[in-house]
């Protein structure tokens, strides 16, 4: 939403579309290197679906996420380029990495890293971003960003658009976040319940605090290493 | 033509920061615990007080054979110690050290957002080390490093957005530029969070269980030798310098001193880097390993509630003072 309140705000700028619309035909270096960029990160993608090695999947999800911080900063929405490094990359692939890690993350192939739903999951795929470049295309034809401006992404234009403009929409976000922060903790206690009933009998055992913090032995090895 | 040898010029002045910083905390490490520990640490190499130990372990972790265990995940694994030390070069690039534009490597327009997110991205090496292993104790320390991760993360992000309020922008020149000396006491409890995040964060004592070695040898650094293994240690020195670099200039005033003129800020900033990174190792010789589900506890019970309040506190005062 936020992108969109920035892509908005820049529809809305009429200096943008002012100058003598430039043409696709003698693109700028910025153009071209969106473009090379793009194809990347599309590339990127495409590997994370297909690759058939599950950690590959989500390290090549970084390199997604992470072409499409620099389409970003491109553009020169800066701050949306770094929350996007910092909460899809530091903490979505890291929180995903960890529940690969903890559940099962072989080494090499997994041969059933494959599902019968790919052709669903294609399907909706690609209507998906059917949908959205449609709407996307509707909505800006021939909108121009100016790139040699002041910079129309920075945080103070970011933050005035999206409290100006779309305050409710990002409240009601938050509302949306909070029940679900509300309601992941509604699941945990009661999982948390659930197992105590049964696990009453062990707890004693568990409880007593068997591997008290242990002194730092690494200055012992200091000389060593 | 001016301006790229600008640009190269700043480059190469990050990149010297960059290489002879952390190698400076680690020989003091070496000194400080020693006679913290009543012993002398290294004396003979270089001569003087041993001060060229670090350069003779450099030289031999250079000469060590580079293996890849024959089970793992090979370009990972080798592409690991690139992902954990990168990143801290790049938030170097952005650290202000003295006051004016010309005194930071890079300015960046939302420098609290970039610091932070750049920071997180260099786990991903610690994780990609310890999955890419094939080792279980790899694997685990791996894991801690996650857990870890995202428990720090949100007392970190939540008090350098009170620092953000309270100056009324993201860039960490502007938060100098409106600093004032009374911010030390009002921030005071926003900064000790931050700082003992940024400790978990580079998983330094008290907060080192992912690469405790008691339990888990060297957690995700356990198949690791040579240069690559060289690496890992100088991320987490460079960490050092960037965790008390980002301290002293979100919440201790960076280049602003009780006395100095313009020219000398620098000297401030690189004092209250240094006094930080003592700390650093004091705490280090000072505090026994915590346990994992003992940091959780430290952060969601104790860290997030005082930033949280600290937010509070800084709205309330900002309402006031307006």
């Amino acid at each position: 939403m936020t992108l969109a309140a920035t892509v908005g705000r820049l529809a809305a700028d009429p200096m943008s579309t002012a100058a003598g619309s430039p043409g696709f035909l003698s693109p700028t270096g910025v153009e071209i290197a969106f473009l090379l960029v793009g194809l990347v990160t599309f590339g990127a993608a495409v590997v994370t679906v297909t690759t058939r090695q599950l950690v590959h999947a989500a390290l090549w999800l970084v390199v997604a996420l992470g072409g499409l911080a620099v389409e970003y900063l491109l553009l020169t929405a800066e701050f949306i380029a770094w929350v996007q490094v910092l909460i899809y990359v530091g903490s979505v692939v890291v929180l995903l990495l960890f529940g690969l890690m903890l559940t099962r993350a072989p080494i090499g192939r997994s041969p059933d890293a494959d599902s019968g739903n790919r052709w669903a999951a294609l399907t909706v795929a690609v209507a998906a971003a059917a949908a959205l470049v449609w709407v996307v295309v509707d909505a800006f034809r021939t909108t121009w960003i100016d790139l040699d401006g002041p910079a129309a992404g920075s945080t103070r234009v970011t933050g005035a658009s999206l409290f100006q403009n779309w305050v409710l929409p990002f409240e009601a976000l938050s509302v949306l976040l909070l029940a679900a922060l509300v309601g992941a903790i509604v699941l945990s206690r009661k999982a948390k319940a659930d197992s105590a009933r049964t696990a009453r009998a062990t707890s004693a055992e568990r409880d007593t605090p068997a591997a008290l913090a242990e002194p730092d032995t690494r200055s012992d090895t200091e000389g060593a290493r | 033509m001016n301006d790229a040898l600008d640009v190269t010029l700043r480059l190469l002045i990050v990149f010297v920061v960059f290489l002879s910083f952390p190698l400076i905390v680690g020989q003091t490490e070496h000194k400080v615990m020693a006679h913290m520990q009543g012993r002398l640490g290294p004396m003979y190499a270089g001569g003087f007080h041993g001060w060229a130990q670090l350069v003779a372990d450099g030289v031999k972790f250079a000469q060590k054979e580079d293996v890849v265990p024959a089970g793992a995940d090979r370009r990972i694994f080798q592409l690991a110690p690139a992902v954990a030390l990168l990143p801290y070069l790049l938030v170097l690039l952005a650290i202000p050290i003295g006051p004016g534009e010309g005194a930071a490597g890079q300015v960046v327009d939302a420098g609290i957002f970039f610091v932070l997110a750049v920071m997180g991205v260099g786990v991903l090496g610690s994780l990609m080390a310890g999955w890419a292993s094939a080792n279980k104790f790899s694997l685990l320390g791996g894991l801690r490093t996650a857990a870890q991760l995202l428990a720090y993360e949100l007392p970190m992000l939540l008090t350098a957005a009170s620092v953000a309020m309270a100056a009324g922008t993201v860039s960490l020149i502007g938060i100098l530029d409106a600093f004032e000396w009374w911010w030390l006491p009002w921030q005071i409890v926003g900064a000790i969070v931050f700082f003992v995040a940024g400790l978990a964060e580079l998983q330094r004592p008290p907060f080192d269980m992912p690469v405790a070695d008691s339990e888990i040898i060297f957690g995700a650094y356990t198949e690791y030798t040579g240069l690559r293994f060289a690496l890992f240690l100088l991320a987490e020195y460079a960490g050092i310098v960037v965790l008390c670099g980002l301290t002293t200039v979100l919440f201790l005033g960076g280049w602003h001193g009780p006395w100095g003129a313009d020219g000398l800020g620098w000297v401030w900033t690189l004092l209250k880097t240094a006094v930080l990174a003592f700390i650093v190792i004091w705490l280090r010789v000072t505090y026994p390993r915590l346990r994992e589900d003992q940091l959780q506890k430290l952060s969601w019970t104790l860290l997030v509630p005082l930033s949280l309040a600290q937010i509070a506190l800084t709205g309330i005062v900002k309402v006031v003072i307006q």
